[in-house]
């Protein structure tokens, strides 16, 4: 701001004001002219390059919460058998649990084959393409959530959100009494196949779960660990293969707690079904 | 190759902080990267250098200052240094350690025209 007049005129001197036309030499940052000396200045910043990111993902967190929707961001490199894992759970959630609705928002660089598979167990599915991106990110899942039946079917009940936030609804709010949610809903994120950047990346799940299959190597706890250090939940998947294959599940597991000493293992097969009780009773928050 | 989506978000802290407060390029900008943020610093460099022309970085000095991590260690029950999520305790060489600082990736400060 100029010390003459308080005009908020920027950058290098000599400035116009705009009203009088007078020559302001010292508006600039140094608030002085002298010859030689550039007016270059320093802004204090200390921002999180990711902090706009994590703005929408605390959005979408709150929005989750308001519909009663418990998230989950599921991560794992390409081929560990997700989709397979996906389906065989919304079948299984769909007999153990009818109330609770499923909605799956999938994250891939290119088709939509795996909303069409997951589609065919009759759960609502929204593909996300990233194109060349390497990972799904806070705003790409607001936008496919507010597509998704379990966002507008929560609000055409009428409900009342229990906190502020702003989202581009597509329907009219039928705000009738306030109430809790009554069915607890689950949407399964299925993350771009990739071990590194989705990690980085806050959706606004409660939690991240990564897969492994065992037909890949017990070292990747190691050898990608900032994923492993994100997730709450490793489920070890096709382990009805383990009788063919050379791999050390305590050794894997122990790899997994090296990086991250708090989290949770479950050993799974979608082919058999082994497995999947406890993995249910996880995401239905249900376990012992 | 999130170091793309990484260098697009500092272009967008850059510019949100000329909005507020114009100018009309950056000279320096010093960006500090911590050890446990999954961030490859040269993938980092190549990303911003790509993007810098034609915006208000073009032209600019980027240093990033690498920080250590933090872990808490639950052997010697202190707080350790440490640079990978690998790393052992560096006074009692125990594991597992549970880190605590040094995940983030923050724009520090810029010098600006």
């Amino acid at each position: 701001m100029c010390v003459v007049c308080g005009c908020s005129s920027p950058l290098v001197a000599p400035q116009v004001h705009p009203h009088t036309g007078d020559l302001h030499f010292g508006a600039g940052a140094a608030r002085v002219s002298v010859p030689g000396l550039s007016q270059e200045r320093t802004i204090q910043m200390e921002v999180d390059v990711l902090g706009a990111n994590k703005a929408v993902a605390q959005q979408n967190r709150a929005h989750f919460a308001s519909h009663g929707v418990s998230a989950f961001n599921l991560v794992s490199s390409p081929g560990s058998g997700k989709t397979t894992l996906l389906c065989a759970s919304i079948v299984a959630l769909r007999k153990r649990a009818p109330d609770v609705p499923v909605a799956v928002i999938e994250g891939d660089q290119q088709t939509s084959f795996d909303a069409c598979r997951i589609r065919a167990t009759g759960a609502p599915a929204i593909q996300v393409n990233t194109g060349k991106g390497c990972h799904l990110d806070a705003p790409m899942v607001a936008r496919a959530f507010a597509q998704l039946d379990l966002h507008a079917g929560a609000h055409a009940e009428g409900h009342s959100h229990g906190n502020d936030h702003s989202h581009a609804h597509t329907h009219e709010h039928t705000h009738a009494p306030v109430h809790e949610p009554s069915a607890r809903a689950i949407l399964f994120i299925e993350n771009v196949g990739n071990l590194v950047c989705p990690a980085m990346w806050d959706l606004g799940e409660e939690a991240k779960v990564v897969i492994l299959s065992v037909t890949e190597g017990e070292d990747k706890p190691l050898k990608y660990p900032d994923m492993f250090a994100a997730a709450s939940l490793m489920l070890l998947n096709k382990v009805d293969l383990l009788p063919h294959l050379r791999f050390d599940v305590v050794k894997c597991i122990d790899n997994a707690r090296r990086v991250n000493p708090g989290i949770r293992v479950l050993l799974v097969s979608a082919e058999t079904g082994q497995g999947m009780d406890a993995w249910l009773d996880w995401v239905l928050g249900v376990e012992a | 190759m999130h170091e793309i989506s990484l260098a697009g978000g500092i272009l967008q802290v850059v510019e949100q902080a000329c909005a507020r407060d114009p100018f009309e390029r950056v000279t320096h900008l010093r960006l500090q990267a911590g050890a446990l943020a999954g961030v490859e610093l040269s993938a980092l460099r190549f990303a911003l250098d790509s993007l810098a022309p034609g915006t208000l970085l073009e032209g600019a000095q980027i240093d990033i200052d690498e920080l250590a991590g933090r872990a808490w260690c639950m052997h010697c029950s202190t707080s350790v240094p440490i640079f990978s999520r690998l790393d052992l305790c560096p006074l009692c060489e125990g594991a597992p350690l549970q880190p605590t600082g040094g995940t983030d990736l923050k724009v520090v400060d810029m010098r600006v025209v």
